[in-house]
């Protein structure tokens, strides 16, 4: 009977050796992860505030590293493969060579770009993540069913910052919007975003960008003398928000204002995905840990790019599965969200692949609020009271 | 010791609701009991001595009670001073704080100050030490519950957040969220002795009830991780839904409760096949999905209700297990994380972040019927055993 039952443990052990080692044996599922950038930074207004090198494709690593450490539990491996545009090197060739390995690219790329690998990689099956284009038009009349938009748009960061201006009761704005056509692209946003909250534009300035060097020895004697000259004899107003993308004249305007007010848009108070100072909600585990790994503070566009890798590897856990239609359908599914330490689960809003996100109002060194603000309601997700909303919706995926 | 006075050298149990005072309970140094002794004894006096029973010499006064009058005394005790009288510990984690609270008067008993952010809370299992985890200070700290001071700190690894220790109380597990590590404490000798791999940033812990397994959840990764307590391995990984925050089990082993905080559910799992065989989901007129995040889970020791907090929606859901259905939801403080129950059962206490206080639910009666301010965002409450 001891014989037997000795006998059975044995046998029994082997088979559980066995098992163990046909597990051990079986080949991870490699994920391969592409991103797409271009080539250099540019230039900032503040020393502080120039991106590195790189900027963006640090988050992607931080959440491949982060996705790998759950793959060991489910036999998946995530690879990530990055390629910088030089200038003049065709998008659609780079993408469709990126293609070849990686069933997913995270692409920071200009509008035009990203429409052209969208088209450019259409039969491909590749699904692309946009990290870094914040221009409506991708998610309205530009819409595509392969390009998932992880960046938040100008209308949804403008209506951020608005909630917070309404709801602090600054509502009359002196807005002043630079000469180039993303300072224009913004000005509408805040424009729409005013209409929307019940805010009034007192006046308008436009800022002329008569070109020269962003950094001279003794710049801020002369911007000193500029700026108040620039914003004197304006209506009665509240706060004055700046429209200026394109990195000119914003961050000259606080402290420097004729009439002592507080500045907000591109400068001041601005509106963005994530910030460095972001702590909340569990935040800072992820900070230390992008600290460690790239020995500076997260971005948005860090943290824009993580969240396109943590998207891949979420629903490649709850799948199971690394095939791309699979994943690809499941990410468009209405089961799909993915945690990135904004205090809620972010979901896709099913008619532009739009990711819904808090945003959060930052000063620079903290974060002042997170929108949308209290009292602002909406019949789906709060979070729909930032950017274009379903019926104004303009996209036909395809 | 204007405070310490909750815990004599032997740190006995408090005695129950329900329990005899003065049988095999010293009285030394509990004030409590001497009120209780001194109340049988003037009443004793206007009464004939007792027939027959058991002798109390625990004053050495030679006071004899007899089993009826115990009893008589203990039916009169509920009018004279409420029954429980126990002490909750709660972490505040932005004051750095530990709140002392005595359920008797319901009232804050003492303040005392601890290291950077201070979360994870929980007595030993003899009584004697409260531990607290203190994230931005890398360590554990240990406070005697009898001086209200802090006497020691534990090797924990770096941002410890929740811990939870075997049956025995010698050997301490501690999620580390910033190396995706569980640590292995040995509290005897107060040293480090292992560390296990676990997914992306390390939260709930839990053991079963037979101390075999150890649970662990990780809030990135998604996972509940299954940890052979002998062989320190990782024997299963159950995925849950985002962001899983605290584990559970049923006190008969049967299940083990999940709560995910972005997901927005609480998975029941099948400890033996590993598998998630059910989900708690809830609905709150008036309030948006999102802002349902199940954090601290209670299990009444019947295993016959759960007690849920909703973090942001300021609740906590009462859910009969066999239904596995939200019965009632009590409003509570502004996001409410965690809670324990008085060792009774009679109250449960959840900690209110947001509010800055402490809710009392009477158990029985599924209702909120007290709330007492602490310091500045409450995180978590132990209450000694």
């Amino acid at each position: 009977m001891i014989r037997w039952l000795v006998g059975l443990i044995g046998v029994s052990l082997v088979g559980a050796g066995l098992a163990a080692t046909q597990a051990l044996a079986a080949e991870p599922t490699e994920i391969g992860i592409g991103y797409l950038g271009v080539a250099g930074t540019r230039s900032t207004l503040s020393l502080v505030e120039q991106p590195a090198e790189n900027d963006g494709v640090a988050g992607a690593r931080l959440a491949v590293e982060d996705n790998n450490t759950t793959g060991k539990f489910l036999n998946q491996r995530f690879k990530l493969e990055e390629h910088r545009l030089k200038e003049g090197e065709d998008p659609v060739q780079a993408a469709t060579a990126l293609a070849e390995h990686n069933g997913f690219i995270i692409a920071d790329l200009p509008a035009d770009g990203l429409l052209k690998v969208a088209d450019g990689l259409r039969d491909h099956g590749t699904l692309l993540f946009n990290a870094g284009a914040i221009d409506e038009r991708l998610r309205e009349t530009d819409c595509r069913a392969n390009v998932i938009h992880v960046a938040p748009t100008r209308a949804m960061l403008a209506d951020a910052l608005g909630q917070y201006l309404v709801w602090k009761r600054w509502s009359r704005w002196l807005l002043v919007v630079g000469s180039h056509d993303e300072d224009k692209l913004y000005a509408d946003a805040l424009r729409r975003a005013a209409t929307r909250f019940g805010a009034k534009i007192v006046q308008e300035r436009t800022f002329e960008d008569t070109g020269g060097a962003r950094r001279t020895d003794s710049g801020v004697t002369l911007i000193q003398r500029q700026m108040p000259v620039f914003t004197q004899q304006a209506p009665a107003y509240d706060v004055l928000v700046a429209a200026d993308e394109s990195e000119v004249f914003g961050a000259y305007l606080p402290y420097r204002t004729w009439d002592p007010r507080p500045v907000a848009g591109s400068a001041g108070l601005v509106p963005r995905s994530w910030d460095a100072a972001q702590d909340q909600w569990g935040a800072i585990q992820m900070q230390n840990r992008f600290m460690k790994l790239n020995s500076r503070r997260m971005t948005a566009l860090d943290m824009q790019a993580w969240t396109a890798a943590r998207m891949i590897g979420e629903a490649t856990s709850r799948t199971n599965s690394g095939d791309v239609k699979k994943v690809t359908d499941f990410i468009k599914g209405p089961d799909f969200s993915v945690a990135a330490f904004k205090g809620t689960r972010l979901t896709l809003r099913d008619w532009n692949l739009q990711l819904r996100q808090p945003i959060l109002l930052v000063d620079g060194r903290m974060v002042v609020s997170v929108s949308p603000q209290e009292g602002f309601l909406h019949q789906v997700s709060e979070l729909d009271t930032l950017g274009y909303d379903r019926p104004e919706s303009k996209c036909k995926l395809k | 010791m204007k405070s310490g006075y909750r815990h004599n050298d032997a740190a006995p149990p408090l005695p129950l609701a329900g329990e005899g005072w003065g049988e095999g309970v010293s009285a030394r140094k509990n004030p409590l009991e001497e009120r209780a002794l001194t109340r049988i004894a003037s009443y004793e006096a206007t009464r004939p001595p007792p027939q027959a029973g058991e002798v109390n010499r625990a004053r050495g006064e030679g006071v004899r009670i007899s089993r009826g009058w115990l009893l008589l005394a203990l039916l009169i005790w509920p009018l004279a001073a409420p029954a429980h009288a126990f002490i909750a510990y709660v972490s505040n984690e932005k004051s750095n704080t530990v709140t002392v609270i005595d359920t008797e008067s319901w009232t804050v008993t003492k303040t005392i100050k601890v290291g950077q952010r201070p979360r994870g809370i929980e007595f030993t299992r003899d009584g004697k030490f409260v531990m607290v985890a203190v994230g931005d200070d890398d360590t554990i700290q240990v406070i005697d519950a009898k001086t209200q001071g802090i006497v020691d700190t534990l090797p924990s690894g770096p941002d410890p957040e929740l811990f939870t220790q075997d049956a025995s109380g010698k050997v301490l597990y501690v999620a580390n969220e910033n190396d995706n590590t569980v640590t292995v404490i040995d509290l005897e000798k107060r040293a480090r002795i292992g560390d296990i791999q676990v997914g992306v940033e390390p939260e709930g812990m839990t053991i079963s009830p037979d101390g075999k397994t150890l649970i662990n959840t990780s809030e990135t990764t998604n996972m509940a991780h299954f940890i052979d307590t002998d062989s320190r391995q990782i024997v299963g990984n159950v995925l849950v839904d985002a962001r899983p925050r605290f584990a559970e089990f049923k006190h008969d082993s049967s299940e083990l409760w999940v709560s995910s905080e972005i997901g927005g559910t609480v998975s029941i799992i099948d400890p033996k096949k590993r598998e998630v065989i059910g989900k708690v989901t809830f609905e709150i007129p008036g309030l948006r999905r999102e802002a349902i995040q199940p954090v601290g889970i209670g299990m009444t020791k019947d295993d016959k209700t759960a007690f849920i907090a909703l973090g942001p929606a300021n609740r906590i859901a009462v859910v009969d297990t066999a239904t596995r259905k939200v019965t009632k939801y009590l409003l509570v403080g502004q996001r409410v994380w965690h809670m324990a129950f008085t060792p009774d059962e009679k109250y449960l206490l959840t900690t209110n972040g947001v509010s800055n206080d402490v809710s009392v639910i009477d158990v029985a009666a599924q209702k909120v019927i007290k709330t007492i301010q602490v310091g500045e965002l409450p995180w978590g409450i132990t209450i000694a055993p």
